[in-house]
């Protein structure tokens, strides 16, 4: 970072603090003439909203705790009072609660787009694994976030999850005990929950500072797959990047304050306007909606795993759901060291584009199978859907490595922008 | 070029709404029977309430669903969005009185109730509340909107909804049948008849009418802040879009002479 040759600056304040410290430098090379890809689609924008989102959601978050009471006895009255008493309490509240929702809306967006144009592959393995890890800290702040109001949802949705660690043999009912600081979710895992839910937010604000800078030593990926060759295939990321970052996320904040204005609770469960119950369980306990595809997977293992023809059973349901349920991110993780195809972007990988958009639905129709009942027609359609989840990871993606034909790339960005423009020409001509 | 950058700014916009999609799904599941929508004032994003039926629905409340059901989240300060003044605001909680204390000589005392006093609850504790309605206790109503799948329409739709059970339905002492009820039964009575309550003014005295102006009375008394988050809420956007606007623009001018 430090070091090297420096240009001098011309304001003399800016100057002095340069030299002494080059933030003004780094800045400039990172933010400023960093060379960036010059073919990004709109795709490309989402890294920057979630980057705002996180910083929303830490404002907002910091701002609710300084009025919020972390004690089953008082959670659910102090965020009533938060909406109804504190000044613009309900703006904050609501800022935080769909702000959650929208930072996975983001993030899965972010995601889709690494798989789409493997932007997850050599050289960027670790900026992925490192974007994953970002994505389970989210999920584990989500759910803790999600419990502090105390409403009947918090509490049951608590119970479940943190059960199912007790599926883990041997010293799965001591890990329950040691999330519930007890037996059973009570003031003490409120507590606790509130603790971390304050705490994670900042170690991804730490693993997201690393995710960034192993991208500005890789440069970013982009559509065509192909690493820029020269200055014609790039940009400075200021100002074509930073006009079209705020320009795209001005979109995504025009939908977030649709929902947090007009709709605020339409991404909520009602039951969660009812105070914790530890004796009225809810006809129906579901997740919030972005966890409900692993939910899904969750529930889709419903059957004990043994030895065939004995009564041995190795893997019960329980805990083959909780391993399906882990292993469904685990794939994630694993993604970059099972695709070894040598090409990188969907673009020119028919066979892997057609598995991906299988994938996307799929994941889709988990997230509905997630959010009904476990009974009837929707059992086996989540484990039909589980099936080519993993089947996606494992199977497809390993037989696309030798099977899919290699196809002839563009020279560089520049060729492949200009070949598309004359193609529009022509096709406008 | 133009129509390229921008189809695909829609499909990844497209893609950020069928993510919503599970979600909206899952949110209308739940074992929840149907509950025919009413149209109300406050619908949509320039929704605003009806002040005249909040204050009727007050009313109700007062006359009718107070003797059973609390709304401790509420206080009687809250009701001068209802369009009382702050004199009858004090007449309002004046005629309740609390216990309060202890006082200089260490003994509680009752006092009459002052507009920062929550909503007078009609029983001491949950214990009582069971024992009075037959093991079924009143649900505090100062959510009741947020807390039940359609909102006002489910209030409407419990007050309306009694009917005879029909045949085969078998009804334990103190239950009712109610259409709109999850599992159809209810611990609650009636409450609601024609020309129980006398309105000021010359609005109807129907069952219907009550159960309307109760419902909007709940629904503010849920969301206190709504139309204070409407405005605000129009004037973002409206922000947000004419700076959209901007950017796009910006944007174009800046690339205007990149080949991409």
């Amino acid at each position: 970072m430090a070091g090297g040759p420096r240009t001098k600056f011309d304001n003399p304040v800016v100057e002095w603090v340069d030299s002494r410290l080059p933030v003004f430098t780094l800045m400039q090379k990172e933010y400023g003439v960093f060379p960036t890809p010059k073919n990004f689609n709109y795709f490309w924008n989402f890294g920057a909203i979630a980057m705002v989102m996180l910083i929303v959601m830490i404002v907002t978050g910091i701002t609710l705790a300084m009025h919020y009471t972390p004690h089953a006895d008082y959670a659910f009255e102090s965020v009533e009072r938060i909406m109804r008493d504190v000044n613009g309490g309900w703006l904050l509240r609501y800022l935080h609660a769909n702000g959650a929702s929208f930072f996975f809306i983001a993030v899965y967006i972010h995601i889709f787009r690494g798989m789409y144009y493997g932007s997850y592959k050599q050289p960027r393995e670790l900026l992925w694994l490192m974007g994953v890890a970002i994505f389970l800290l989210m999920m584990a702040t989500a759910f803790m976030g999600y419990v502090l109001p105390w409403g009947q949802m918090s509490f049951w949705g608590a119970t479940v999850i943190t059960n199912l660690f007790s599926a883990i043999p041997l010293v799965g009912d001591s890990i329950v005990t040691l999330l519930w600081g007890g037996f059973s979710v009570d003031n003490p895992t409120l507590n606790r929950f509130f603790a971390l839910h304050y705490l994670l937010p900042f170690v991804i604000v730490g693993v997201v500072f690393l995710h960034v800078w192993a991208l500005h030593v890789t440069g970013s990926n982009n559509p065509t797959g192909i690493e820029p060759k020269g200055t014609q295939d790039t940009l400075p990321f200021h100002p074509y990047y930073t006009m079209k970052d705020t320009f795209g996320l001005l979109v995504f904040l025009v939908v977030y304050a649709a929902y947090a204005f007009f709709a605020p609770n339409e991404l909520g469960h009602p039951d969660n306007y009812i105070p914790a119950n530890p004796l009225v369980t809810p006809s129906h306990i579901v997740p919030e909606w972005y966890f409900l595809p692993f939910y899904a997977i969750l529930r889709a293992i419903t059957f004990d795993i043994g030895i065939p023809f004995t009564d041995i059973v190795l893997i019960p349901a329980k805990l083959g759901g909780v391993l399906a349920m882990f292993g469904s991110i685990a794939m994630l993780f694993a993604l970059p060291f099972i695709d070894k195809h040598p090409i990188r972007s969907a673009r020119y990988r028919p066979w892997f584009r057609l598995a991906l958009i299988g994938f996307v639905v799929v994941t889709f129709v988990l997230g509905v199978c997630g959010g009904k009942p476990a009974e009837g027609l929707w059992v086996p359609l989540a484990q039909v859907c589980t099936v080519y989840y993993f089947g996606f990871f494992l199977v497809l993606v390993p037989l696309f490595n030798k099977k899919e034909p290699v196809a002839d790339l563009p020279p560089s960005i520049n060729d492949a922008v200009l070949a598309k423009n004359n193609i529009y020409k022509k096709a406008a001509a | 070029m133009k129509k390229q950058s921008m189809k695909k700014f829609l499909s990844v916009t497209m893609t950020a709404f069928l993510l919503m999609a599970p979600a909206a799904m899952a949110a209308e599941d739940g074992g929840h029977q149907e509950v025919p929508s009413q149209s109300w004032s406050f619908d949509g994003p320039f929704g605003t309430f009806d002040r005249g039926a909040l204050q009727r629905g007050f009313q109700i409340y007062s006359q009718v669903c107070s003797a059973c059901h609390s709304m401790k989240y509420l206080s009687y300060r809250n009701l001068k969005a209802l369009g009382y003044t702050e004199a009858e605001v004090k007449a309002i909680a004046g005629q309740y009185t609390t216990m309060d204390g202890p006082d200089d000589e260490g003994e509680m005392f009752e006092r009459p109730m002052k507009p920062s006093d929550r909503f007078k609850a009609p029983y001491e504790n949950e214990k009582q509340g069971r024992y009075a309605n037959n093991g079924a206790l009143p649900p505090d109503l100062s959510l009741i909107t947020k807390a039940r799948v359609g909102g006002a329409d489910y209030v409407y739709g419990i007050l309306t909804g009694y009917e005879e059970a029909p045949e085969g339905v078998d009804l334990a002492a103190g239950q009712h049948y109610n259409k709109v009820m999850p599992g159809h039964k209810i611990a609650m009575a009636p409450p609601l008849s024609d020309d129980i309550v006398a309105y000021e003014d010359d609005t109807e005295t129907t069952k219907e009418q009550y159960a309307r102006d109760v419902a909007q009375f709940l629904t503010w008394a849920a969301e206190p802040e709504m139309e204070h988050r409407k405005r605000m809420g129009i004037k973002v956007i409206l922000f947000l879009l004419v700076f959209a606007g901007i950017m796009y623009k910006v944007k174009k001018k800046i690339w205007a002479d990149v080949k991409h």
